[in-house]
């Protein structure tokens, strides 16, 4: 049976389940609902739970180990001289195995027979067939072929028997326990609740897996490259992954690439932070409630353009307008009409990154500008003092904290901004204090590393993840220390 | 009861009182808050260096009118004031009076105290900073220990002048808050229910204070408490659904008001 | 009514003490000066928002026509069949010379002599390179066409779309341009014949992807972003609610609801492209599942929208007022009835309107899906998630870096394309709040 079919027969034993379970209540209670501990509903549920639930754990836990079980013994047959080639050509004759295993199927029984008896050319066989092989089949394969074939099929069956019992099994004990007194209600809802559980924790085991998916694979590249020539290697040339995949030749020094992400963020904060701030503090502190409404929601229009938009925009018009710009303003100045700023330069994406990023800086500062409580202002303005005078010596030193913690956030996000970078920074590796030069950046260099065909034996594939992890404690840091800020700074007025 | 006595001590005290000078005069002033109308054509003068209490059931509109007296009102949007208020000769809702200048005379004291998240110090220096009333360190100094002086806080907040203002108790941060008012020098100083957060003792020490700042400063004082009024004030006003009942010398008032309203106020039957 | 003392019996004080010197004039004009730098960069920040969207629109409005070319073609048996072997051999008539057949209906219409053959070149460049297959499928479908003669529209080679669309500028020496002299005038010829005309581009939303800019299209981005946006709803909606029901009404506060709180909030602020190695490592690499398919992606946008769904339903659930709960407690309902029955449906606008705003933000991602492949070169439409895909952003960002200048309008286009679809979701966001607010 295929897996749709099995779990198609689950859900009608469950709604089987479901409608003896409460139609027996209903008996049970002679027509007097209040004769039952629970609504006849519940003990439904409680029947269907107990058909459905054990019955599809076995099923996604079969499913998910019997692959790499049937392959450890599949590979345990493979003959002794196979057995000793090394590890990555061991994986090629088994994609093989599995390879002539789906393609077995299509072939009649005479064509069969031609194969193993060496008769007909398997490769050319199966590739008309529309499964292409990597290779020449040995009969080695053949056999191990046949014998995937036989054993996922026995696997198969045995499941499909396995889980459907389970289900009827389930459903029965459900329905015995259907009785008056019994809390049905209860025992539904501790299920429910553990489902609530598992969703919560999904949320932490994001974290694990982003942790631990990229610690393993850094750590195989470190294996291949020493972390101090990775933390403290000022060039970055990673060359090309050769074709064995574990030429270590390249050089991997992050200090260019995060020179570069800090100094494009430098200058997108530059442009961010003053204009966020004072857009905040005008909208908080001055601007009349119809402009508010006006210019707040525009501003924050900003913040839901995707930054793939923002790059293009620098791509195709901020970048040339600046190189042209600085090719007529040195023509004026010395005559010679060359452009000293690069189309793709760290201005560029400086800017064009300042700009996303001014909603971030606003709305996070309004909330905390607005945070401070009236009767700061009142004492202040109850003194003669002027409205900026009020802002400037009171208001932003008393949201001081809290605006750090924004603008830390605010840096974080510019550090793990990538589509910006990708198309307006460029992509020279270089260590540079010219901002008219192009620059590149963490994250441009991790796409870079992970587009087009890839080897995932190789350092030039995997010090993606090295970058990755690199980047993930730099902003969780920000981040932690941010939010520690602004929790502080909020039970202060609170 | 020796509140009467004591008031019975103001009252020769204050014998002369007719004689002295109006410093602010309200007239016909109303105010509306969007369409909701809170205050109607009130008519109150508030006389030099004595101590004027305005009392009246909550919503009544009293801090409404204080808040009018150095337009802190403006601070509120949707908030309209009409007719006319006077300091000393000015109007004070003159387009050429100008808000700050009338803050630096009349000066304010909030319900809650709400000294700045800076030290006592720089709290009571902030007034005179913004103002450019003081220009060296000495000045400083000597301006803020003056001000201290005066709030009665100096010896207990002289060996600390640089902790936060926050930190202090309640009735310590309103006396901070009362010398940061009173380090600007102002003419009047309005005050908005000064005790209402604070405990018994802290209560006494303000009034105390209240009663020394009445020769040099003018004061206006909302209260809800109407012995606090009695204690503290030479003249009453009596406030009700946003109208004027009754002002009155503060003894008279109390013993033999002119008007049954505020006879029933005094006598705890609305309020 | 008051008992007001009459102003004689109080002089006014005459005019009082020389005022003192505060700075009045000063301080007000470090106030202005103040106020200018807010409006400054309230105006900075719309003045750019404004440039952005009329730069892609300039650009990309004309995305949305495309020239096309109608001329008789004269479907020779002669070129196509010359040993009428086509009722036995089917091939035939796939590998037949279509080019050829273009090339003679396109310079018998401009009335060229088909031996100077720089100008048979010129002319045939002035057609779609996908004609011929365009005519091919055409014959297949129905070889009963081969010997007739009938009229096919084709589209216009991108840069004759752009000359008629008035985007090349004919100042320009004719070398440094993609369009020759004698193009433009064979070109102005067609118009006048009513052969050459601007339709709408529905190639836009259908084709798949292409090298050649007049017949790249939206159509796999459409669809894959689509698989997209419908994966993330059925999983973040009921995962995201079920984790803030839990947090919010169930999860007793101790150290380990306090952790899972602390890692929601920066799972929030996580950059886009960890989720994309994240996906990679552990979907494709360690789970097995197919590169560039759209089911990866769209697991990945999940785990990325979560803690914003997260954040909001939490939001939305803690403005249902305790008095709710404690009427339908009172009434016996046990907690989770109370929850289901009366918290959830009340906070449900609040939990949409973040949701679609989370979707929003998924969307418009465009990092995480590179690292997963889903940036591959795709010409057919994928029909379940499993196969190759790409997405809208990824599209723009695929488009954006090829060099030629129809390849800008296309990508504005795209850009255009994409910014509706995240206008009316934010739309709906808006009525939604707008029609189920509620104030307690």
């Amino acid at each position: 049976m295929s897996t749709s079919l099995i779990l198609l027969s689950l859900l009608v034993i469950g709604i089987a389940a479901y409608v003896m379970a409460s139609s027996r209540a209903n008996a049970l209670s002679g027509g007097k609902s209040s004769n039952l501990h629970s609504r006849p509903g519940y003990y439904g549920s409680y029947a269907a739970v107990w058909a459905m639930l054990p019955s599809l754990i076995v099923l996604a836990l079969w499913l998910s180990i019997s692959p790499s079980i049937i392959e450890t013994s599949i590979r345990g047959a493979f003959p002794d001289e196979v057995k000793a080639q090394p590890a990555a050509t061991q994986n090629l004759n088994y994609g093989m195995v599995s390879a002539i295993a789906r393609g077995l199927p299509k072939l009649t029984a005479e064509e069969v027979a031609g194969i193993t008896d060496g008769s007909i050319d398997i490769q050319a066989k199966l590739g008309e067939k529309g499964v292409p092989l990597a290779g020449a089949a040995e009969p080695y394969m053949i056999e191990g072929a046949k014998n995937l074939t036989a054993k996922t099929a026995v696997s198969r069956l045995v499941m499909t028997g396995v889980v459907l019992l389970l289900a009827v099994a389930g459903a029965a004990y459900g329905l015995r326990s259907v009785a008056p007194r019994f809390r049905a209600r209860n025992q539904v809802e501790r299920v429910m609740l553990w489902g609530l559980i598992v969703a919560s924790s999904i949320a932490i085991l994001t974290t694990i897996g982003i942790v631990l998916s990229m610690l393993s694979e850094a750590a195989r590249f470190f294996a291949m490259v020493p972390a101090s020539d990775f933390f403290f290697g000022t060039v970055w040339d990673p060359r090309f992954a050769g074709a064995g995949g574990t030429s270590t030749e390249g050089q991997f020094g992050l200090i260019p690439l995060l020179a570069g992400t800090l100094y494009i963020g430098f200058v997108a904060m530059l442009v961010a932070v003053p204009v966020g701030l004072f857009a905040a503090i005008y909208m908080a502190e001055y601007a009349s409630p119809r402009l508010r409404s006006l210019a707040k929601p525009l501003l924050e229009v900003l913040a839901g353009i995707p930054t793939i938009v923002y790059g293009f925009f620098a791509l195709v018009t901020v970048g040339p307008f600046l190189r042209d710009l600085s090719q007529q303003v040195n023509g004026l100045v010395t005559g010679n009409y060359m452009n000293f700023i690069q189309a793709q330069s760290v201005l560029t994406a400086g800017i064009v990154m300042g700009i996303m990023l001014i909603p971030y800086v606003s709305s996070l500062s309004d909330d905390i500008i607005t945070a401070v409580p009236r009767a700061m202002r009142d004492g202040s303005l109850g003194l003669g003092a002027t409205r900026s005078e009020t802002i400037k010596k009171v208001i932003l030193p008393a949201a001081l904290p809290g605006i750090v913690g924004a603008l830390l956030m605010t840096a974080s996000r510019a550090i793990g901004e990538t589509m910006i970078v990708v198309l307006a920074a460029g992509v020279a590796a270089r260590i540079d204090i010219n901002p008219f030069e192009p620059m590149t950046t963490v994250t441009v260099k991790i796409v870079s590393q992970l587009t087009g065909d890839l080897e995932f034996t190789s350092p030039q594939t995997l010090v993606a993840f090295a970058l990755g992890i690199t980047l993930f404690c730099i902003t969780l840091c920000l981040n932690i220390y941010a939010l520690y800020i602004v929790r502080k700074y909020r039970e202060q007025y609170e | 009861m020796n509140m009467m006595s004591e008031a019975a001590v103001e009252k020769a005290l204050d014998k002369k009182m007719n004689d002295i000078a109006l410093k602010m005069i309200g007239k016909d002033v109303s105010v509306h808050y969007g369409e909701k109308r809170a205050l109607y054509d009130v008519n109150l003068n508030v006389r030099e260096n004595t101590v004027t209490a305005l009392i009246g059931p909550s919503g009544c509109g009293k801090s409404t009118f204080l808040r009018c007296l150095n337009r802190m009102n403006d601070t509120i949007d949707n908030c309209k004031v009409t007719g006319k208020i006077t300091l000393d000769a000015d109007d004070i809702y003159d387009p050429n009076i100008d808000v700050v200048e009338l803050r630096a005379r009349v000066g304010m004291v909030f319900q809650k105290p709400n000294p700045f998240p800076k030290s006592i110090y720089e709290n009571v220096a902030y007034g005179p900073k913004i103002h450019g009333l003081a220009r060296s360190k000495a000045d400083f100094d000597q301006v803020v220990e003056a001000s201290l002086q005066r709030a009665g806080l100096w010896n207990e907040v002289k060996d600390r002048l640089h902790e936060s203002g926050t930190g202090l108790s309640g009735g310590q941060q309103q006396r901070l808050c009362i010398a940061r008012a009173v380090a600007v020098s102002p003419e009047v100083i309005l005050m908005d229910e000064p005790c209402s957060a604070l405990d018994p003792i802290a209560t006494a020490k303000v009034e105390e204070l209240i009663h020394e700042l009445r020769t040099n400063y003018t004061i206006v004082i909302v209260t809800h408490s109407m012995q606090q009024a009695a204690r503290v004030s030479q003249r009453t006003a009596m406030f009700h659904l946003g109208h004027l009942v009754e002002e009155n010398d503060t003894d008279k008032m109390f013993t033999n008001p002119d008007d049954q309203r505020t006879q029933d106020y005094i006598m705890g039957r609305f309020g | 009514m008051t008992n007001i003392v009459s102003p004689v019996a109080g002089a006014v004080s005459p005019a009082a003490a020389p005022r003192r010197d505060i700075g009045i004039k000063r301080r007000y004009a470090a106030e202005r000066r103040f106020r200018a730098y807010g409006i400054a960069a309230i105006t900075f920040g719309v003045v750019f928002l404004i440039l952005l969207l009329s730069t892609v629109i300039r650009n990309g409005y004309t995305a949305f026509q495309q020239t096309a070319i109608t001329i008789p073609v004269e479907i020779s048996e002669k070129l196509i069949d010359p040993d009428n072997k086509r009722a036995t051999d089917p091939s035939v008539l796939i590998a037949a010379n279509y080019p050829a057949v273009v090339r003679d209906a396109i310079v018998k219409q401009l009335g060229i002599d088909p031996s100077k053959r720089t100008e048979v070149r010129e002319a045939a460049a002035m057609i779609s390179k996908g004609a011929p297959i365009q005519l091919r499928n055409l014959v297949v479908a129905n070889p009963a066409l081969i010997g007739t003669t009938v009229n096919v529209t084709f589209l216009a080679d991108a840069n004759i779309d752009s000359a008629n669309k008035g985007q090349i500028d004919l100042n320009v020496p004719e070398a440094n341009r993609k369009v020759s002299d004698t193009q433009i005038g064979w070109m102005n010829q067609l118009k006048s014949a009513g052969a050459i005309e601007k339709q709408f581009n529905t190639g836009l939303f259908t084709s798949g992807n292409s090298s050649r800019p007049e017949a790249a299209g939206l159509g796999v981005a459409l669809v894959g972003s689509l698989y997209l946006m419908l994966i993330v709803l059925a999983l973040s909606l009921p995962i995201g609610v079920a984790a803030s029901i839990y947090l919010e009404e169930f999860a007793p506060k101790n150290k380990l609801t306090d952790l899972i709180e602390v890692n929601i909030n920066n799972l929030a602020a996580v950059p886009s492209i960890v989720y994309g190695l994240l996906g990679l490592s552990v979907f494709i690499n360690f789970a097995g599942f197919p590169r560039s398919a759209s089911l990866v992606g769209g697991l990945v946008l999940t785990l990325m929208t979560l803690p914003t769904i997260i954040i909001a339903t939490r939001a939305a659930l803690r403005a249902v007022p305790p008095s709710i709960r404690s009427a339908a407690l009172g009434l016996g309902a046990s907690k989770m009835q109370m929850v289901f029955h009366h918290v959830l449906p009340l906070a449900m606008p609040g939990i949409l309107t973040g949701t679609i705003i989370g979707l929003a933000h998924a969307l418009g991602e465009t990092a995480p899906l590179l690292l997963i492949g889903m940036v591959a070169f795709v010409a057919d439409i994928p029909g379940t998630p499993l196969e190759p895909s790409t997405a809208l952003p990824v599209q723009i960002y695929m488009w954006a870096n090829e060099a030629e200048r129809a390849f800008v309008e296309r990508t504005s286009g795209a850009i255009i394309v994409l910014l509706l679809f995240l206008i009316l979701m934010n739309l709906g966001a808006i009525l939604l709040r707008r029609r189920f607010e509620r104030r307690w």
